[in-house]
């Protein structure tokens, strides 16, 4: 059968692995955000390595990484106003300290305590912000997507100038919910950016046995929708791309699919072993357009950074990151009544006798010994 | 007052709060020109417009997801599913993110969402238009079942409904949609969640039931009653929180339990009911507990007058829990 369908498989990309760029499609940052986005990046890298420490003494429950991803979320979310909602999956830490949120209220959330916006209640890794317009994730893949749709259907309806964007990875695009999302999007014009960061597997399964489709982005085609290829370890590409997705959105130009092609340095999370999956070799040939390598390399060469920048910079993080990491764990569990708090607005009969006859058996306020 | 089916009484709420809250939204299939399978959404598109009457494209995943992303931006969606029969498509949209999302992001998102679906047989429906499953849902934490039974109930409901700030699943029985009317108020009023009703009073057996089954327990007592047994019909309106007050104070009155529904019987809501009153009320029961419901079959199409209890079945089992 002849394939009547194809699009441009060639990724867009602004600079190249050693942070040479094309000056014709460098986007225009100010230095000050820059050096931030760096920063957010390496904060994401160096907290996935000690909180994978953490993991591995049992001091947390689980951990799952971003570890070669930051680009895509740091990028992306770049692109955004404050304001617009963002709907993550669990490899977008940098979304979040990109809007401000700190270190330590994400390892508020990984130990569950009471400090924790989630009250203990989600494993690692489901950060959420309200604050920060970052909506709350959940575990099963891709039905976050059809909310950022009906979000952004919303904000058009109340014409509040709001976007949404959100994050899935390659697996997401096998469920259901991301064709309800596409299809919903498309017939409504939502002003919605799907992003979706192709990290080449789904655990140990490799994107081609996702789809027998050439790339992922051409999904958007049958949806009526604009679908983008961007390197996804390429910042400054992610943030132009995303700009002109945002930039449609905003002017009721309706939704875009982007798929950034990226790689997960590490495991899926702490409970696989990537050697099962995939060889060393491939891993060894990505590490050459590993992120933040080319994004300092981007920097350096605009003359805005150097050795002493970056050894002060990974010294502030380190110290940010140990003395977080001291505060959240030394942090009370919350109390055992926050079990039964938020199932709904008001705590039904049947709930508060559950929670009454476990004060009773426990104590109040009780956070364990 | 305006004498109204139970499906106008729908319809009169939803146009009563979308008149008053340009929040309230309704999203569904063939829900605009069409006015809903049933008509449940009647005129309203050419009141509110397509963009508050949202017909959406066949996806129950996407009608439930949508309107629960519309719902934590602080719209006040009414989501409809034809027929509950297709509800599963969405269900993990219920099960894993509408119902948890006030909880799992410790009540910074909140989903204040209705899901209106019609249930249950006596339509000639066959097996997949037919169906009482609300114990899916009575067993999820987080949402709020409810079922009228009468005209006056369901736009009270309705309206108290789309006033929660929790996700409601709100079931329609079908077979009453149209079987009577009754008076209703103009305007706006409520009927409380979480508060049954004793449809009738009685004091040697209490009858509890919902939806379309509480009339099948009426008749069967009215016939009762011509036996010189005095049955009680509480109609629990809400199943979830139910209204445990109201049903133990009836059965502490007449020491006999009988929960009547449609659903498969095995693991069904009316399981959960007399457990209830087993843990809590052993002491004064004079019969053991009856369940009639469905059969653990799937529903029939001809033979949908003996899948459902009827008030000869319901009578059976009254006397045999006077009589034990």
């Amino acid at each position: 059968m002849e394939t009547k369908l194809r699009m441009d498989a060639a990724l867009f990309q602004v600079m190249d692995n050693e942070g040479n760029f094309d000056k014709e499609l460098e986007p225009e940052i100010p230095k000050d955000r820059l050096i931030r986005m760096y920063r957010v990046m390496q904060t994401v890298r160096m907290f996935e390595n000690i909180a994978m420490g953490l993991q591995r003494q049992g001091r947390i429950g689980f951990y799952i990484g971003a570890g070669g991803q930051e680009a895509c979320s740091v990028g992306s979310t770049a692109a955004l106003k404050d304001s617009d909602w963002i709907f993550p999956a669990y490899r977008e830490p940098g979304a979040l300290l990109l809007r401000g949120e700190t270190v330590l209220q994400l390892f508020h959330q990984l130990f569950g305590n009471e400090n924790d916006y989630n009250k203990g209640r989600q494993m690692p890794n489901h950060f959420n912000s309200r604050d920060k317009n970052i909506a709350t994730p959940s575990s099963p893949i891709a039905t976050q997507i059809p909310h950022a749709v009906g979000m952004a259907i919303a904000a058009k309806m109340r014409k509040t100038g709001d976007i949404a964007l959100t994050y899935f990875g390659d697996g997401a695009t096998s469920e259901n919910d991301f064709h309800s999302g596409m299809n919903f999007a498309g017939i409504f014009d939502a002003p919605v950016i799907m992003f979706c960061q192709n990290n080449g597997y789904a655990i140990s399964l490799p994107t081609r046995r996702q789809t027998r489709a050439e790339t992922l982005a051409q999904k958007a085609i049958a949806y009526g929708i604009p679908g983008e290829r961007v390197d996804g370890n390429d910042i400054l590409a992610v943030y132009s791309v995303t700009r002109k997705a945002v930039e449609r959105a905003r002017k009721g130009g309706g939704p875009t699919m982007i798929e950034a092609i990226t790689y997960r340095i590490g495991p899926h999370s702490s409970s696989d072993d990537p050697t099962k999956y995939r060889d060393k070799s491939e891993v060894d040939e990505w590490m050459k357009k590993e992120p933040i390598r080319r994004m300092r390399g981007y920097l350096i060469k605009k003359g805005i950074w150097n050795d002493d920048k970056e050894k002060e910079l990974l010294e502030e993080i380190d110290a940010e990151i140990r003395s977080a990491v001291k505060v959240a764990e030394g942090i009370a569990k919350p109390p055992i009544e926050t079990i039964f708090e938020n199932v709904y607005e008001e705590m039904p009969w049947h709930l508060k006798e559950q929670m009454e006859e476990t004060v009773s058996r426990y104590g109040k306020n009780y956070r364990g010994g | 007052m305006v004498a109204e089916t139970l499906l106008q009484a729908v319809n009169d709420a939803l146009r009563t709060e979308m008149e008053a809250d340009d929040r309230v939204v309704l999203i569904g299939e063939d829900v605009g020109k069409d006015g809903g399978v049933f008509r449940a959404t009647e005129g309203l598109i050419n009141t509110f417009g397509p963009e508050r009457v949202m017909d959406a494209p066949l996806n129950e995943a996407g009608i439930i997801g949508v309107a629960t992303g519309m719902a934590m931006y602080g719209m006040r969606p009414v989501a409809e599913i034809q027929f509950m029969d297709f509800i599963y498509p969405g269900f993990d949209q219920i099960v894993s993110e509408a119902s948890k999302i006030r909880y799992r992001s410790g009540g910074t998102y909140t989903v204040p969402m209705v899901i209106r679906t019609p249930y249950g047989g006596g339509i000639k429906g066959g097996i997949y238009h037919s169906q009482s499953t609300e114990a899916y849902f009575t067993h999820l934490p987080g949402v709020k079942v409810v079922s009228p039974s009468t005209p006056y109930d369901a736009k009270g409901l309705l309206i108290a409904s789309i006033r929660d700030p929790d996700v409601v699943i709100f079931l329609e029985p079908k077979r009453v949609y149209r079987s009577f009317r009754e008076e209703v108020p103009e305007g706006d009023y409520t009927v409380p969640l979480g508060k049954a009703k004793t449809a009738r009073k009685g004091k040697d057996v209490t009858l509890v039931s919902y939806g379309a089954s509480v009339h099948t327990c009426i008749q069967a007592a009215e016939e009762a009653s011509r036996e010189g047994i005095s049955a009680e019909v509480i109609d629990l309106r809400t199943l979830l929180p139910i209204d445990i007050e109201t049903l133990l104070a009836s059965v502490n009155r007449t020491g006999r339990l009988i929960v009547v529904n449609e659903a498969n019987k095995f693991g069904s809501f009316a399981g959960e009911i007399s457990a209830l009153v087993a843990e809590r009320a052993i002491d004064v029961l004079s019969a053991p507990i009856y369940r009639i419901s469905g059969f653990d079959t799937p529903f029939s199409y001809t033979w949908e007058s003996v899948f459902m209890p009827d008030a000869a079945k319901v009578l059976e089992y009254i006397r045999k829990a006077v009589n034990y």
